[in-house]
């Protein structure tokens, strides 16, 4: 059952993903990431969601160096190995949110804790939501006891452009480089409709209608291919030179860096997007703005990774699926404002219908995060009742396999086969009801929260100290 | 008079469409007589009129084959804003909240009633209504140049009736801790400043033309009613402000309802003696600001083995207050007995809102608002397949089951908007 070859694969994966940082350059920011320390557990007799769609009932689950080794019934358990009974329990991947503003919004909401929209310009693809990250935010432990492993962390919808989204696992640190998902590729927050629209055309600004907001979006673009193109032209003069063609003398270090574009925050981010180092994550109800951000991609050759929030998906959902976009969207949440009045609780159900629909259940609530599981089950509660697939073993694909295929580390989680990580939660029972409990949480096969054991409870700094007095 | 009574009891005996006698179903009564397993609940003119088992089927009447399935009492969608909204970020659309606006000395206007607003060709209702919600308690807000004393709002049954939604008495929503420090001139002992000012004036003991007077003569008159007894419903979370609340108002012979209580199973025992119910958020577990530090899943469960009467608020007031009920499921999950559960989504809202003799309950004599359900009314994966109001089976139908019909389907040759 062990897969040698496929983890060395794996873990070549991680070393060469792109970084999509500044030209030539590695990340500036880099992962500090290490997995905690852990001894081999063997899970046993265990009804497992394997996240590809199977269910194995009475099966056996092992995870050593961090990985998962095998699935399958009598593994065998290596010598060091903590077996766990878990006859009675449900095994799933551990959970992923694709949108999640934890530490960059973080509890309590105080007002220096907001932290997750530069609004002081409608286009600011320059920030980067890791640079604001609040690694005590104490929603960070709570998801961790939902059963969330990894998490995306996107600046907020009120610009056209947000910046730089960031996908971490759900590991207690003191710095956020340390929670950083190794090689995962950044996210690109856009943000369609009435949002930007209100943010700065309240303020008398641009851009004030959704004319402006497209305007806006194509302007930047504009820029940031013409950026583009001046930096594949040096890149082409400089392994040109570098091949020694012509046996020109080499041009001085000096003089190469004057050659060189000024380099640009903002456009190097859309720079990545157009090409698709970066993957674009658009915050956009409507179906017919969703149509828009399409034409959009198209125009200028980027690929739109996830819709999100879409309330209106199902009224697209075979568009979504034929174009392998997938849709980040809630079970339930609706008419807070104009764009939200036709959500409909059977959205996520329709989206996930067609062949390659890639539905994705999410949170965008420190709240929501922490009870995707349940949010599934109000999808599958619909989705039977119009007669569609609600089985576990293919809902759990709505919060560990999808989210992980839009956020492009699905090499790396979000299903339990031999040599990904070992991302994996024990619950008390079938995850997909409100009396389910995440009893073990293990990212990168280390056990990091036990429901029944205190001393594997994280604990945020700030959450010190508050039972001191008597 | 007698004569108009009569009438309308002739009217409410011969109208089919409010008899129906429910049979074989799981009864949760969320009462006294707790659940009654493969028993009949008889409703005739829209009232409950027998609950049991094998009960009697009088002549004509309409039969409903329950096949063992669960039956509760109409859930309360929380201190809402149904049919006072219809699109929360459209203020065109917003009714629930009074600004006065300008700089100017601050006032109180207790006097604003929001049910007056209640609009119950509402769109949110029958959406409401098909997660088994029947009943709400509209609650009255502030906004800009506001007061911490928001107002009065009362409950109305979801059943788009607009003759007969409004039960039960008035509530006065009062707003304290750092939430209404704007009303407070930043600091939250103001509050008590200022709540003491204006419960002196409605006490007659500011003559009516003294300067800085807070209140109108009709908020004089409408808080003299509500300090004589009124129910009077306090927004608080911080365990410390709770305490304080608690001591204010027994000063001022006031027996406040608390929503919020976040922090409130640390003064369990002073709110049992208070005799209080306190309405939470179950789903509240983070420090959301530092008045809810001491935010845990447990709350309601503490605050129940304490003997503390515990009621629910919806994690959302307005368009998807049905998330009350996952939220019911999750205090259960987290150690609150289950019948504490339902009645905290059920009975104690009614009882502590003052319409428990109509809803809340499946006992003889109450209004007949009935939710049946296919599994575990407390589940999130459960629906209710029937909604019944004043024994009147509801259409099973909103706005979005209508977007649902229309896009379920494969396209035709038309555009979907020659669907119906």
């Amino acid at each position: 059952m062990f897969q040698p070859a496929l983890v060395v694969a794996l873990a070549a994966l991680t070393a060469t993903a792109s970084a999509a940082g500044p030209i030539g350059n590695a990340d500036p920011y880099p992962s500090t990431y290490h997995a905690i320390a852990s001894t081999p557990v063997l899970l046993r007799h265990a009804t497992v969601l394997t996240g590809t769609g199977e269910r194995l009932d009475d099966s056996d689950l092992l995870m050593s160096d961090g990985r998962i080794v095998a699935l399958g019934k009598d593994l065998e358990a290596p010598a060091n190995a903590t077996v766990i009974d878990a006859t009675g329990k449900w095994v799933t991947p551990g959970i992923i949110d694709v949108h999640s503003h934890l530490g960059v919004y973080s509890s309590p909401g105080v007002d220096a804790h907001s932290d997750g929209n530069e609004m002081s310009s409608p286009v600011t693809p320059n920030v980067w939501a890791e640079h604001a990250i609040w690694p005590q935010d104490p929603g960070f432990e709570a998801a961790l006891a939902g059963g969330v492993t990894s998490m995306q962390i996107l600046p907020g919808s009120g610009n056209l452009i947000g910046g730089r989204g960031v996908t971490v696992k759900n590991v207690p640190s003191v710095t956020y480089q340390a929670m950083k998902f190794p090689g995962a590729p950044w996210g690109l927050k856009m943000a369609c409709g009435e949002n930007p629209k209100r943010v700065y055309g309240g303020k008398g600004g641009s851009p004030m209608t959704r004319m402006g907001n497209v305007a806006g979006y194509r302007a930047a673009f504009i820029e940031a291919q013409s950026y583009m193109r001046d930096w594949d032209k040096y890149m082409a003069g400089q392994a040109k030179a570098g091949s020694g063609e012509g046996k020109k003398k080499k041009k001085s270090d000096a003089k190469e860096a004057e050659d060189a574009p000024t380099r640009d925050l903002g456009k190097e981010t859309l720079m990545g997007a157009m090409k698709g180092d970066i993957r674009v994550h658009i915050h956009c109800y409507r179906a017919d703005e969703m149509a828009i951000m399409l034409d959009l991609a198209k125009e200028f050759g980027f690929k739109v990774a996830a819709f999100h929030h879409g309330v209106e998906a199902y009224k697209i959902a075979d568009r979504l699926a034929a174009e392998g976009v997938c849709g980040a969207l809630w079970a339930d949440w609706w008419g807070f404002k104009m764009e939200a009045l036709d959500g409909i609780q059977e959205n996520i159900a329709l989206v996930d219908r067609p062949v390659n629909g890639c539905a994705i259940v999410h949170s965008d609530s420190s709240e929501g995060i922490q009870r995707l599981n349940q949010e599934a089950a109000k999808v599958m509660a619909q989705s039977r009742r119009i007669g569609l697939d609600a089985s576990p073993e293919h809902a759990i694909r709505w919060l560990t396999a999808n989210p992980a295929k839009a956020l492009g580390i699905e090499s790396q989680t979000g299903t339990l086969e031999a040599g990904k990580m070992a991302d994996v939660v024990v619950w008390n029972g079938t995850p997909f009801s409100v009396y389910a409990h995440a009893e073990k949480v293990f990212v990168d096969g280390a056990l990091l929260y036990d429901r029944n054991d205190k001393a594997r409870q994280p604990k945020s700094d700030f959450m010190l100290g508050l039972g001191v007095s008597p | 008079m007698k004569r108009i009574l009569f009438a309308l009891a002739l009217v409410a005996g011969t109208a089919q469409a409010q008899d129906v006698l429910i049979r074989h179903a799981t009864v949760h009564t969320a009462g006294s007589r707790g659940t009654l397993k493969n028993a009949d609940v008889l409703v005739q003119g829209g009232i409950i009129r027998a609950v049991g088992a094998n009960l009697a089927v009088p002549a004509g009447m309409r039969v409903f084959e329950a096949g063992g399935k669960p039956l509760t009492p109409g859930l309360f969608a929380g201190l809402s804003g149904i049919g006072l909204e219809e699109v929360s970020a459209e203020s065109s659309t917003v009714d629930s909240s009074l600004g006065m606006g300008g700089k100017g000395p601050p006032q109180m206007r207790p006097e604003f009633d929001v049910t007056l607003a209640y609009n119950p060709a509402s769109m949110i209702v029958p959406v409401a209504r098909l997660g088994g919600l029947t009943f709400a308690g509209l609650s009255a807000n502030s906004t800009d140049g506001g007061s911490l004393i928001a107002g009065q709002g009362g409950v109305v049954r979801l059943d788009g009736d607009p003759s007969a939604a409004m039960i039960g008495p008035r509530l006065l929503f009062i707003n304290l801790g750092s939430g209404a420090d704007g009303y407070s001139g930043g600091s939250r002992a103001g509050q008590y400043m200022l709540l003491d000012q204006a419960f002196r004036e409605a006490r007659g003991l500011t003559p009516y033309a003294s300067p800085n007077a807070l209140l109108t003569p009709a908020g004089r008159e409408t808080m003299a009613r509500y300090l004589a007894g009124g129910r009077i419903v306090c927004d608080v979370d911080r365990a410390a402000d709770i305490r304080q609340l608690l001591e204010f108002s027994r000063k001022n012979g006031l027996h406040p309802i608390i929503t919020g209580g976040a922090e409130a199973w640390k003064v369990a025992a002073q709110l049992k003696a208070a005799n209080a119910t306190v309405f939470i958020h179950p789903l509240q577990d983070l420090p959301s600001g530092f008045d809810q530090l001491g935010s845990r899943l447990d709350n309601a469960a503490l605050l129940a083995k304490a003997g503390v009467r515990v009621g629910f608020l919806s994690p959302d007031a307005t368009h998807n207050s049905r998330k009350i009920r996952q939220g019911a499921g999750n205090a259960v999950a987290n150690g609150l007995p289950w019948e504490a559960g339902l009645a905290a989504i059920t009975r104690v809202p009614a009882e502590a809102l003052g319409v428990g003799d109509k809803v809340g309950r499946i006992e003889v004599g109450l209004n007949a608002d009935l939710v049946l359900w296919d599994g575990d009314p407390l589940e999130v994966s459960t629906l209710a397949t029937s909604v019944w109001m004043h024994g009147k089976a509801m259409p099973m139908r909103s706005r979005q089951t209508e977007l649902l019909d229309r896009y379920l389907k494969a396209p035709g040759p038309l555009p979907r908007a020659y669907s119906e």
